[in-house]
């Protein structure tokens, strides 16, 4: 293997390993990086250059969009801190979160129903609040408390948000 | 007696040796081609002085064929064998065109992409647009006199895998080395934004001939990166033309009309949307070849009703793009209007009342796209002032695997940015199954039978295990042409089946080789100089980048590796003026290969360099 992947995301673009991060500062050291891998400054080299750029640029990307994220950045540090987020196995959600999560679905099953698209985007708006506050206790158990279990047990929940997110989205756009 | 040059450290390409690179609009309804001449995009003109070549292709019985103005007016004397906007019919099936039969072409349902039955026999789309291709090689090889590098052709942002596919094909196909394939609105935001020195949050609406593209990107100190993308690969003005045929059709009481008369009336829809752009009312004359004679007044008004539909139609896809984007309009800094159909006024009235401001409409709209390709082309081949700035771009659709139930999995979600690679684990479902299918889609659907397939493979040689055991690999990825390949490895025995997705009806690489040996015959040129001429443009290109990474890097190198890489170089020095295209290719290979270890080191040298750049200004 001739390239390093041994760098973790955060020591790849310079930045510390936390939860808490500035956007401006990774979206810049992503560019700076870009600017030296991308396939296009490579494009006149030969086919070996070609290809590591490929597979720099690749890695780059993945590591950009691991870190932009909240819940994959999470995902992530709880991973180089050796837990595993049990997201497909760990299903044991507490029964108040899951009458919560039903009562979402119902919500946003009725507005689907009625084409409503007001409603749906409040419901949109309503829930990246909620995801929001939700993520501000992640990085005060990431970054300040090393409450590693418990920050896993948040980011279950996250996934379950991710997903009423995205049927959310599918539900605007059907209804668009 | 002849000095030595010896070149300044650090320079990557003497001043002289700028190469020949263009850009591509391969557009629905008409083509340009333009490239970078003294540091400013210009596009070439024909020797008549016309920029547009018109995306018409006639074939006539001896083999003759005809592209642009003088196909043109073929179209309504023999419609069967004059192929229009043949862009809609790129990595199409028959079913997949609606409409397709009040076109007046004769349609063979080959699997996969149709094909158009012309008295020069059947024609692949791909055949079609590659005779579009080469007619713009020709006018640029003439105008710049001289072998060109590679060329970056356009390619609607919205476009899939199968439509890139073909067009890269085309490319092939007409003699050009492709570059890169480049969205097209990302195109005019990088003639925009340079020409400009924008910042900020900027939507491209192109809509053009027959396809239609939102773009969002955000421009920032030289760096062009595409936040999210959407469209409709099947709306264009073509359309408009289509919704003012059938109101003629209804005003005359005239219902199925032959071949001929129908290309009649179309170009007359066409000329009539013209004309009402431009003067706000429309005459359309016409005498059918039954003698019926329309004659018709269309206004602004009308116009402007029949075709609000799809004027409403293009503003979906720009609501979904500000969603992935995570934007709203007050977020969007200026909209770019690319493409001819933007000079309706009714377009650009929808997109002023939609984004609360009038949309900026000062390049023009049919080259801007060009204009946007050459300079992109200019930087990937190596030519200066092509270093300071950056394209960011994104894959158009979410790509994904059949799983159990015709469901499908998605592996790389719509708008992630290029090149990307993703990986997801499947496992076998039956006791002792030692193959697997591996069903590629692209589509943002949940079932199968509501994407595009783009592939089928099989995994073979799993050795037996009770269900669930295998662990099975599949990794997709998309290069920076927003092309994907598909490999599948069973971790346990490391057993591996990998594709390039070519799409399962595309060209085989077989066909197309065959294909260019036959154009290049019937075009009388010698294939054998061509392929020479071809090996020692890549030669020289090498040449010219171990040259300049050994003058900047040769620190990095034991000396050993020194005189292995020296002896390569000049062995395929040596060879350059010789005439054997083989045996220079096997010297490029050498060199090729004897530098591997140079260039992955030389990566890592240049990744420390932004690395340790970056902490200099974060210091600041």
């Amino acid at each position: 293997m001739l390239i390093d992947f041994s760098k973790n995301h955060f020591e790849l673009f310079g930045l510390p390993a936390s939860f808490q991060l500035d956007i401006t500062q990774l979206e810049q050291a992503y560019r700076q990086l870009q600017a030296q891998v991308h396939p296009d400054k490579h494009a006149h080299l030969g086919e070996t250059e070609k290809r590591l750029a490929l597979q720099w640029a690749t890695q780059a990307n993945h590591a950009y969009q691991t870190l932009r994220q909240p819940l994959a950045r999470a995902r992530y540090l709880l991973q180089l801190n050796g837990i595993d987020t049990q997201e497909e196995t760990n299903t044991a959600m507490p029964a108040d979160f899951l009458m919560e999560q039903m009562e979402w679905r119902e919500a946003i099953g009725d507005a689907k129903a009625a084409q409503d698209i007001t409603e749906l985007e409040a419901l949109s708006h309503r829930l990246r609040r909620e995801v929001q506050q939700m993520q501000q206790v992640v990085a005060q158990l990431l970054d300040e408390q090393q409450a590693y279990a418990k920050a896993a047990e948040l980011v279950r929940k996250l996934r379950f948000f991710e997903k009423l997110d995205s049927e959310l989205g599918d539900a605007i756009e059907a209804a668009l | 007696m002849a000095l030595l040059q010896i070149a300044e450290p650090g320079m990557s390409t003497a001043p002289h040796q700028h190469r020949l690179a263009i850009g591509i609009d391969l557009g629905t309804t008409n083509s340009l081609v333009a490239t970078v001449r003294n540091a400013s995009a210009t596009v070439l003109s024909d020797e008549m002085g016309r920029a547009l070549l018109p995306s018409v292709v006639h074939y006539g019985r001896h083999g003759e064929v005809d592209v642009g103005y003088s196909a043109q007016n073929a179209q309504s004397n023999d419609p069967h064998n004059t192929i229009v906007s043949v862009k809609r019919f790129m990595g199409r099936g028959l079913n997949d065109i609606s409409g397709h039969d009040s076109l007046p072409y004769q349609f063979i349902d080959t699997p996969g992409m149709l094909q158009l039955k012309t008295v020069a026999g059947p024609k692949s789309p791909v055949e079609v647009s590659a005779d579009i291709l080469r007619r713009l090689r020709e006018r640029a090889e003439a105008t710049l006199g001289g072998e060109l590098t590679g060329a970056v052709i356009t390619v609607p942002a919205y476009f899939d895998d199968a439509q890139r596919q073909a067009t890269k094909d085309a490319a092939t196909l007409a003699g050009l080395n492709v570059l890169r394939l480049l969205n097209e609105p990302t195109a005019a935001a990088v003639a925009y934004g340079l020409d400009n020195g924008s910042e900020g949050t900027y939507v491209v609406y192109d809509l053009g001939g027959g396809t239609f593209d939102v773009s969002i990107l955000r421009l920032s100190r030289g760096v062009f990166e595409v936040l999210a993308t959407s469209g409709d690969s099947a709306l264009g003005g073509d359309d408009f033309d289509h919704r003012v045929y059938c109101w003629i059709l209804e005003q005359s009481g005239l219902s199925l009309l032959s071949a001929k008369d129908t290309r009649l009336l179309l170009t007359k829809s066409r000329n009539a949307k013209e004309v009402l752009t431009a003067h706000g009312v429309a005459p359309i004359t016409a005498v059918l070849s039954d003698g019926f004679v329309i004659d018709l007044t269309l206004t602004s008004e009308i116009f402007t009703d029949i075709s609000r539909s799809l004027v409403n139609k293009t503003l979906l896809p720009v609501r979904k793009a500000l969603r992935d984007a995570q934007l709203t309009i007050d977020d969007i800094h200026g909209v770019v209007m690319v493409g001819g159909a933007t000079r309706m006024p009714q377009i650009r009235r929808a997109v002023a009342d939609y984004f609360g401001r009038e949309p900026l409409t000062n390049l023009d709209p049919d080259k801007v796209v060009a204009l946007g390709a050459a300079i992109q082309a200019n930087a990937l081949a190596g030519n200066r002032g092509g270093d300071d700035w950056l394209l960011l771009d994104v894959t158009p659709l979410s790509l994904g695997l059949e799983t159990m139930g015709g469901l499908v999995e998605k592996i790389i979600p719509r708008n992630s940015p290029i090149p990307i690679a993703r990986a997801q684990e499947f496992t076998t479902y039956k006791d002792g199954q030692t193959a697997l299918a591996v069903h590629v889609l692209q589509g943002e659907r949940e079932l199968v039978s509501d994407c595009r397939s783009l592939a089928r493979f099989e995994l073979r040689g799993i050795p037996p295990m009770v269900a669930g055991a295998a662990r099975i690999r599949i990794t997709f990825q998309v290069d920076a042409d927003g092309l994907l390949s598909v490999s599948a490895r069973e971790q346990s025995t490391g057993i591996e089946a990998q594709i390039s997705v070519k799409p399962s009806y595309g060209l085989s690489d077989d066909d197309i080789g065959r294909m260019l040996q036959d154009s290049l015959q019937h075009a009388g040129t010698d294939m054998h100089a061509r392929s020479l001429r071809e090996a020692q443009v890549e030669a020289q290109a090498l040449l010219d980048a171990i040259k300049a990474a050994l003058a900047n890097d040769a620190d990095l190198l034991g000396s050993d590796e020194r005189s292995t890489i020296d002896q390569a170089l000049q062995t395929l020095q040596q060879q350059l003026p010789g005439n054997d295209a083989d045996q220079l290719r096997r010297a490029t290979e050498a060199l090729n290969n004897a530098t591997t270890d140079f260039a992955a080191r030389r990566m890592d040298k240049q990744i420390n360099k932004a690395l340790s750049g970056r902490k200099l200004t974060t210091l600041e």
